[in-house]
């Protein structure tokens, strides 16, 4: 580079500076620059795409780190001491000694910062590394570059299931039309596909795009954060300026689907992205009993000073009450005194530094070690290891181990982290006759059970539409199953995050036909063919295959990227495994233990199926034919099977807004139904009968809130009429429903609503997203005449939405049903039974979701954060006099419910449902009191479309106002800011990336390790740490205080009778590795039955275990020890001729003896290893003493401590003083925990005493304690009874349904006005 | 093959998953009565030893700081006197067995003060000739004369020793019969032996040439006892027994042992008189001097401290168990049988 004239530079700085603070940018093509300098560069002033998270550099580690370090007071003290101890007058030890704590302190310290860093480093490296396409100037093409060498200006391409690397203005894309299907979920957690269009009028989408045509310059606003907004136009060189907004858009972190590629234009790189913006850099959590402890530590602070003040002035008034010099008063070298002030004076600083360790010198390192173990007991935990995806919980978070024993607030994500994120076709009711799927259900726990998912592509074959399904057929499914799941394990460890297309797990693609309904559809179909008529069952799911905005693409461009991954798993599929069979010699074994494990499953099915009987024989006594071969042979067989079905209707692939869009695609495919394409104004459909069906669409009513249904109306390609089919919640449907459905089935019609909404009732009961489909015939008149309509409110300017609204109110009436489907967004295992007892164990769980409220809701029941019996508030209003006037009301009534006194006994539970918008509303400033207050009263709470800001913000809210602990979990990347807002944050290591695990503290894999983790770690976590920092404040006080009292012998004069590396064993050696063990391990309830009485966990939230009066009884406790250990020796050798040394010697030992005997009484389970420990620190003492006084002749002078220890122990008055000593310093804490344990025993100590039980006592004390403590509250009879309602008989009609009209009869009573419920339709 | 792929599972042991057998001692009223009557019962078993072996130790006190006009030592408490003598007379009742310890002791004075223990020189003390001539600077100002010659040995401490000798006599018919006193081993073994030696220097005199005796002295390191060579320098028994700080500011230090002859078997009743070369000065700071005689038991010497002590806690602790019985019976845990 040439050399600039540092002017220049400034100059170029500044302008720098203002062009990137600029409101408006200009930003042009970097095609024509390509190749030159820098300073010729158009964009030179706005940021690389490489991005830098880590906070220091190789070269400043050490600067940085120290300056960073030193931002820690308690360092800032160690040193300040370790200087003083080098000022001459002050100085009580050596001065070179003093130095040994604060550098191990710093170096320990340092250590640890510098492997955080590099973590973050390489994760950063890895993703600036990720390759990438950019325009070429010079090789006319795109090439291949990395992330971080994107510019804004640049032409980036970015193929199918690519992730993109910058934002990125939409130019051009392969759809003839120039659209871009995005998913967002690294962003926001939206799984649904956004579509994005290329900038409209900016003629360059020829056929092949030309970035170096592109002559416009790009004029954009200041980067921020907000994901739903974004302004810029272009101009042309002709001056004509072109729009787009947010919908030309591509934003970094998200992924092309279903666009073989795309090429934008770069208008923000690196960190001024939308996503990297969006992403508030991890905040530096420090726990809560850390906070408190430096409380505590200023306390010792205080302490400190007021015993240097007292040994200052102590020395002043001793040297003012000497009448002349005597012998032992040493002048300075000129032979004079310093005066008493200023002896005094100085004394106040050697006081300082004789007494240090009274501030816990080794304490925060103690900490740092207590949490690395108790780390690594979490990290260790078999419990929270998924076997599936070879996972242990993660700790990301170094020093917040303790603040999961004290949780009082937990904010969940939906999708992904209570639910699998998987939607699958469960039942359907067709004109009032329910299906029940029952082999779909099997086959559904059958994948439940060995996880294996993506294998089942290949080998668990879709037959071909119309065979008849029999039982031959489905017993192969899940033999080949279990044959393959261990070899697809190999396949997803190998395969990448990238693998992941969106819906296309087996588990919702694929559906077994209910075989009644096969038989049904395929009478009605040869009755159809020969009368033509429609049969409402075909019409069901035409309406099911239609009724949608789903997207048809071939799979084989789906998987053009990850082609790769594919690859690795069809080699590491069946043939590799049946090798590794062969070879390996315990392979005979294994499959024997294989067969072993059938039975089990045999058993969880047929709870399912009991019709089902035997059909899960091994497949070495099955006869069939497909299973002749036994073992080998079906893995033989495996991989020509899966290759086979590459027919056109398997290698299409959905895309749908919703997953529940595509399971119900897919449960039509399964009947034959196949949607084969959709275009803008026609749908094709395969008939089971091989017929492809051309309907043409003539209007899409699209979905809306309001209305809560979607409906498309076609014209029916051989009656040719116009229908209508309308799909919605069952609420929005019921009351739409029209005159019988006359045809054929007059007078059962309103059976059928009847029996429908009874089916809908259970579905919804079992957790169930159902959905009602329902037809229209419409008139040739009728649709001209509403078509004028439909006409006009679409060309209408004001009150556009609300006209074409109305329009399709209108056209959707008297609807005859077809039916009801349900969908299950199948809950994580153990969801319901971890948040019941994380309830039981006090803590709130809220819910924050993106979905929308009845989803919400449903699956709220569905894992039991809202119970039948709950008292539901909806709050959904539009603006905020009504949301003021709403939380005002409820505030109100909930109050006077609760202050009512007939309520006293039978509090009932309240549970809020709010939603996105009133949340923004409920959270601004004013209202944000009175919502909190709201909310602090309702026992669960549920935010539905909440946007990933909001969500952190309730965060936010919830713990300034409340000052509680908050736990935030979420899976996806649109939790990363709640997860990172939240005290603790949890990442889900599951289906939607790896950034809500990259920001999180704890990475789990399941949702219901949570409960392990809070009840049972986070419970040892706290009360290990809590316990350990009061016993190491103990510690510190009572052996310093020795050295006070001594003061008091001495004239003040700083001298200690204990020598000073004896001092620093005794911190360092002697008495360190007990409180750590007893930090990482004492376990004070176990396991058992911590998680069978979730409400031992309250001990720990709040003040918990670690009180300022506990604090304060072990600093009295302290001194009441340090008393007795000085001067029972004192009294017992007065009038004696003992030297400093050797007085010093046994209150050395003493204090250890004391010290460690204190510890025993806290330690509640001795293992081995504390046995050990304490035995081993005693050992340790006397070996070291003993050879440090024996080996030591001058090598520590002045104090000399030669020979001491020996001599003391052969003197029987050693051990008799020590004896007595330590029994009278520990006779009242002993005496207090034993008589406290006798007359009040706390909780803990109850299960303590319960766990020493056997077992069958056990489990019944418990329950009886329980009970009698009211902890049982929440009621466990659902658990024991999985809710599985038998829909065949109708016993239960009279149920209300828990969704639907449980809100609005709450909302009546509450006199709660939501506007969408009140009045939903009439407009 | 499914148990190759799961690498990250962690070890399925007692240790890792915290369930090692464990010992889980619930501290309740119960449990620990039988713990509290052991120690009590065998507390007082001690208290009593303790005791009355204390009570068995003869122990005679004389203060001889002559602060009272009575005293015969108080012509000798002018700070001006020099070379000032006084004698003081005692008479035992009983035998006063033996071996008797003759021990001179000191109020209110204060050997643990912190700069006044640092000042010595313990290279030097260990004999290193290097540290005679350029003693180590913790001996300031007690490291250089005015001459800029240096102290041997220096520091506050040797400095200051204490200089008063007595010579004791039994008045037997009104003469004076000499009492042998034993300056033997009254210091540590490892104290004369190992820590503090003499320069290897023949005679010991030559090691100090070019030194200085310290200030207070009236004779030099290597000639404080002219009877016996084997006690001069640094390894003198009384310079050694001076040097080991006393812990706190009322001591006595060990000066004679009455072991030999007819005092063997200790001082027999009777009078007897002690005279004093009255030279060490605590007036001035209020400190008082004595000289005390005690025989000693395996305890060591007269405190009926511990004794006590332990009857104490032995009582409280029965006390206790029986508060925990009466604790045991309302409370108990319903299923403790």
């Amino acid at each position: 580079m040439t050399w600039r004239s540092p002017l220049a530079l400034v100059r170029e700085a500044l302008r720098g500076q203002r062009a990137r603070e600029k409101d408006l940018r200009n930003l042009a093509s970097n095609l024509p620059y390509e190749g030159l300098e820098k300073g010729k560069q158009p964009n030179r002033y706005f940021p690389g795409n490489a991005i830098k998270t880590t906070k220091y550099t190789l070269l400043l580690f050490i600067p940085m780190n120290l300056f960073e370090q030193f931002h820690r007071l308690a360092n800032i003290y160690f040193v300040g001491l370790a200087i003083l101890n080098f000022v001459p007058v002050v100085n009580a030890f050596q001065p070179e000694v003093a130095l040994i704590p604060i550098c191990v302190i710093l170096c320990l310290t340092a250590l640890k910062d510098a492997w955080e860093d590099f973590r973050r480093y390489q994760s950063d490296r890895k993703l600036n590394n990720t390759p990438c396409l950019i325009y070429s100037r010079k090789e006319k093409q795109f090439v291949e570059r990395r992330w971080k060498d994107v510019r804004v200006g640049d032409f980036v391409r970015v193929v199918c299931n690519e992730i993109v690397p910058a934002d990125l203005l939409l130019l051009h894309t392969s759809d003839p039309s120039g659209v871009c299907h995005i998913e967002t979920s690294n962003l926001d957690g939206e799984t649904n596909l956004k579509l994005r269009r290329t900038m409209s009028g900016l003629c360059i989408s020829h056929p092949v795009f030309e970035p170096e045509s592109f002559n416009s310059v790009v004029v954009c606003e200041k980067p921020n954060n907000n994901l739903n907004h974004f302004k810029c136009y272009a101009e042309k060189p002709d001056k004509e300026k072109v729009g787009a907004g947010i919908e030309s858009l591509l934003l970094r972190g998200c992924t092309v689907r279903n666009t073989d590629h795309a090429v934008g234009f770069v208008v923000y790189a690196g960190h001024e992205t939308k996503s990297m913006l969006n992403n508030n850099g991890p905040r530096y959590k420090r726990s809560k009993l850390e906070r408190k402890l430096n409380i505590n530590v200023f306390f010792c602070v205080i302490l400190l000073f007021t015993m240097c003040l007292i040994g200052a002035l102590g020395h002043f008034l001793w040297l003012q009450a000497l009448p002349v010099v005597p012998p032992f008063l040493v002048p300075d070298s000129n032979g004079h005194l310093d005066s008493p002030s200023l002896s005094g004076f100085y004394m106040f600083f050697t006081m300082i530094i004789l007494l240090q360790v009274l501030i816990p010198i080794s304490l925060y390192v103690s900490i740092e070690l207590v949490k690395i173990g108790q780390i690594f007991f979490i990290t260790n935990d078999i419990d929270l290891y998924d076997e599936d995806t070879d996972s242990r919980v993660q700790c990301k978070a170094l020093n917040i181990t303790e603040d999961l024993g004290q949780i009082e607030y937990i904010f969940s994500d939906k999708t992904g982290t209570l639910t699998e994120n998987k939607m699958v076709f469960r039942r359907c009711s067709i004109m009032g006759t329910e299906y029940p799927h029952k082999e779909n259900a099997i086959r559904l726990a059958v994948l439940e059970e060995p996880e294996s998912e993506e294998d089942i592509i290949f080998d668990h074959v879709p037959q071909p539409p119309n065979t008849r399904w029999s039982l031959d057929t489905e017993d192969t499914n899940p033999e080949d199953t279990q044959h393959h799941h261990g070899s697809w394990r190999k396949s997803k460890v190998a395969g990448t995050a990238q693998s992941n297309v969106a819906f296309s797990s087996p588990l919702e693609t694929e559906v077994i036909p209910d075989r009644k309904l096969l038989q049904q559809i395929s009478r009605a179909e040869s009755s159809s063919s020969s009368s033509q008529k429609i049969d409402p069952y075909l019409d069901f799911f035409l309406a099911l295959a239609i009724c949608n905005t789903v997207v048809v693409s071939m799979a084989t461009a789906q998987r053009q990227r990850t082609s790769e991954s594919l690859h690795s798993r069809q080699t590491n599929n069946p043939l590799n495994t049946l090798s590794n069979l062969v070879k390996k010699p315990g392979s005979l074994h294994r499959i024997f233990t294989f067969w072993q494990r059938k039975p089990k499953r045999n058993r969880t099915i047929s709870e399912d199926s009991v019709t089902e009987g035997d059909d899960f024989n091994p497949p070495v006594k099955t006869e069939e034919p497909g299973d002749i071969n036994g073992l080998q042979t079906c893995s033989l067989y495996a991989p020509s099977q899966c290759n086979m079905p590459a027919t056109t209707s398997d290698n299409l692939s959905y895309e749908a807004e919703s997953p529940d869009e595509a399971a119900l695609v897919y449960a039509a495919k399964a009947y034959g139904f196949t949607l084969l394409a959709r275009t803008h104004d026609s749908v094709t459909v395969r008939l089971p009968s091989g017929e492809d069906l051309v309907f043409e669409v003539l209007d899409t009513l699209t979905f809306d809130p309001i209305r809560k249904r979607m409906s498309i109306l076609v014209r029916h390609p051989i009656t040719k009429k116009f229908v209508l089919y309308t799909k919605g919640a069952d609420y929005a449907i019921m009351e739409l429903l029209g005159t019988p459905y006359a045809e054929h089935l007059s007078g059962s019609q309103k059976n059928i609503a009847a029996d429908t909404q009874h089916h809908l009732d259970c579905y919804a009961k079992e957790g169930l997203r159902t959905l009602c489909f329902t037809k229209k015939i419409v008139s040739d008149k009728m649709y001209e005449s509403w078509l004028v309509n439909r006409r006009r409110a679409l060309a209408a300017i004001d009150n556009r939405e609300e006209l074409v609204m109305d329009t399709a109110v209108q056209l959707e009436t008297n609807l005859s049903l077809l039916g009801a489907t349900g969908i299950e967004d199948r809950l994580q295992e153990s969801v319901p039974d971890t948040i019941v007892a994380l309830r039981e164990a006090g803590i709130q769980v809220w819910v924050l979701t993106g979905d929308k409220p009845e989803t919400a809701v449903n699956i709220g029941y569905a894992c039991r954060l809202l119970e039948d019996e709950d008292l539901v508030i909806n709050m959904s209003c539009k603006n905020k006099l009504t949301c003021t006037s709403i939380l005002d009301c409820t505030l109100e009534e909930v109050r006077r419910y609760s202050e009512d006194p007939r309520n006293v006994d039978t509090t009932q539970d309240i549970s809020l449902v709010i939603d996105g918008r009133t949340l923004t509303m409920a959270l601004s400033s004013d209202l944000q009191d009175r919502f909190v207050d709201l909310a602090k009263r309702c026992r669960s709470v549920l935010c539905c479309r909440v946007t990933p800001l909001q969500k952190s913000r309730v965060v936010k809210v919830v713990r300034e106002k409340l000052k509680v602990m908050t736990l935030a979990v979420g899976d996806g990347a649109n939790d990363v800011n709640m997860i990172q807002a939240a005290d603790i944050g949890i990442g889900i290591s599951g289906q939607e990336g790896m950034q809500a695990v990259m920001a999180s503290d704890f990475a789990i894999s399941r949702f219901r390790h949570l409960k392990k983790l809070l009840l049972v770690h986070g419970h040892w976590c706290y009360t290990r740490l809590a316990n350990m920092i009061i016993y190491f404040f103990y510690k510190n006080v009572a052996y310093v205080n020795l050295l006070f009292w001594y003061q008091f012998f001495c004239g003040f004069s700083g001298t200690a009778m204990i020598d000073y590396w004896l001092m620093i064993f005794f911190n360092l050696f002697f008495t360190s590795v007990p409180p750590i063990m007893f930090g990482i391990m004492d376990n004070d309830v176990s396991a058992e039955m911590l998680l069978g009485v979730p409400e031992l966990y309250r001990m720990g939230q709040g003040a918990g275990a670690y009180k300022f009066s506990t604090f304060w009884v072990s600093m009295l406790d302290a001194f009441y020890q340090s008393l007795v250990c000085f001067f029972i020796p004192y009294l017992a050798y007065q009038d004696s001729d003992i030297d400093v040394f050797t007085f010093g010697t046994p209150l050395n030992t003493i204090s250890l003896f004391t010290i460690l005997l204190h510890l025993s009484i806290e330690i509640k389970a001795w293992t081995v290893i504390h046995w050990v420990i304490i035995l081993g620190s005693v050992v340790l003492y006397f070996i070291v003493t003993l050879a440090y006084s024996g080996l030591c002749i001058t090598c520590n002078p002045p104090s000399n401590p030669y020979w001491i220890l020996q001599s003391q122990m052969a003197d029987p008055m050693f051990y008799l003083i020590c004896i007595l000593t330590t029994v009278v310093a520990l006779l009242p804490r002993y005496i207090f925990h034993v008589l406290r344990n006798s007359i009040a025993p706390s909780p803990l100590a109850q299960a303590r005493h319960l766990d020493r039980l056997d077992p069958s006592t056990k489990s019944e004390l418990i329950k009886e304690w329980r009970s009698f403590r009211g902890g049982g509250q929440v009621k466990r009879s659902r658990l024991s009874t999985p809710p599985s309602p038998t829909l065949e008989t109708p016993v239960d009609i009279h149920l209300q349904s828990p969704i639907s009209s449980d809100v609005m009869g709450d909302e009546f009573i509450l006199n709660v006005i939501t506007e969408n419920y009140q009045r939903p339709l009439h407009t | 093959m499914v148990k190759e792929e799961l690498a990250n599972r962690p070890d399925n042991t007692a240790f890792t998953q915290q369930r090692l057998p464990a010992w889980q001692p619930m501290l309740s009223a119960g449990i620990v009565i039988p713990g509290f009557v052991i120690i009590g019962l065998a507390f007082i078993g001690i208290g009593v030893a303790l005791f009355v072996t204390s009570q068995s130790i003869q122990l005679l006190e004389l203060d001889y700081t002559g602060v009272e006009q009575t005293s015969p030592c108080f012509k000798c408490s002018d700070p001006n006197a020099k070379n000032c003598m006084c004698e003081l007379t005692f008479s035992t009742d009983t035998l006063f067995k033996g071996p008797v310890f003759f021990y001179y002791g000191l109020s209110n004075y204060f050997q643990n003060y912190r700069s006044y223990g640092v000042s010595k020189d313990d290279d030097q003390l260990s004999g290193n000739l290097d540290n005679f001539k350029s003693p180590s600077d913790t001996c300031a100002p007690y490291e250089y004369d005015r001459n800029n010659k240096p102290f041997v040995p220096c520091g506050a401490v040797a400095n200051s020793l204490f200089n008063d000798t007595f010579k004791l006599y039994q008045i037997v018919n009104g003469a004076k019969k000499v009492v042998p006193l034993d300056g033997k081993g009254i210091s540590w073994w490892t104290d004369y032996n190992i820590k503090y030696r003499n320069p290897a220097v023949t005679p010991l005199k030559n090691a100090f040439n070019g030194t200085v005796k310290p200030l207070y002295w009236s004779k030099p390191a290597y000639e404080l006892d002219p009877s016996d060579p084997a006690n001069n320098g640094f390894i003198n028994q009384d310079f050694l027994v001076w040097m080991r700080r006393a812990a706190l500011p009322d001591f006595r230090k060990l000066y004679r042992r009455i072991t030999d002859g007819d005092y063997a078997e200790g001082l027999p009743a009777g009078n007897y008189s002690l005279q004093i070369a009255y030279n060490y000065p605590v007036l001035s700071f209020e400190g008082r001097k004595k000289v005390v005689f005690s025989n000693v038991s395996w305890m060591g010497g007269k405190n009926e401290f511990l004794g006590i002590a332990y009857l104490v806690i032995g009582s409280l602790c029965v006390v206790m168990s029986v508060v925990m019985l009466i604790v045991y019976a309302k409370f108990k845990f319903p299923e403790e049988e």
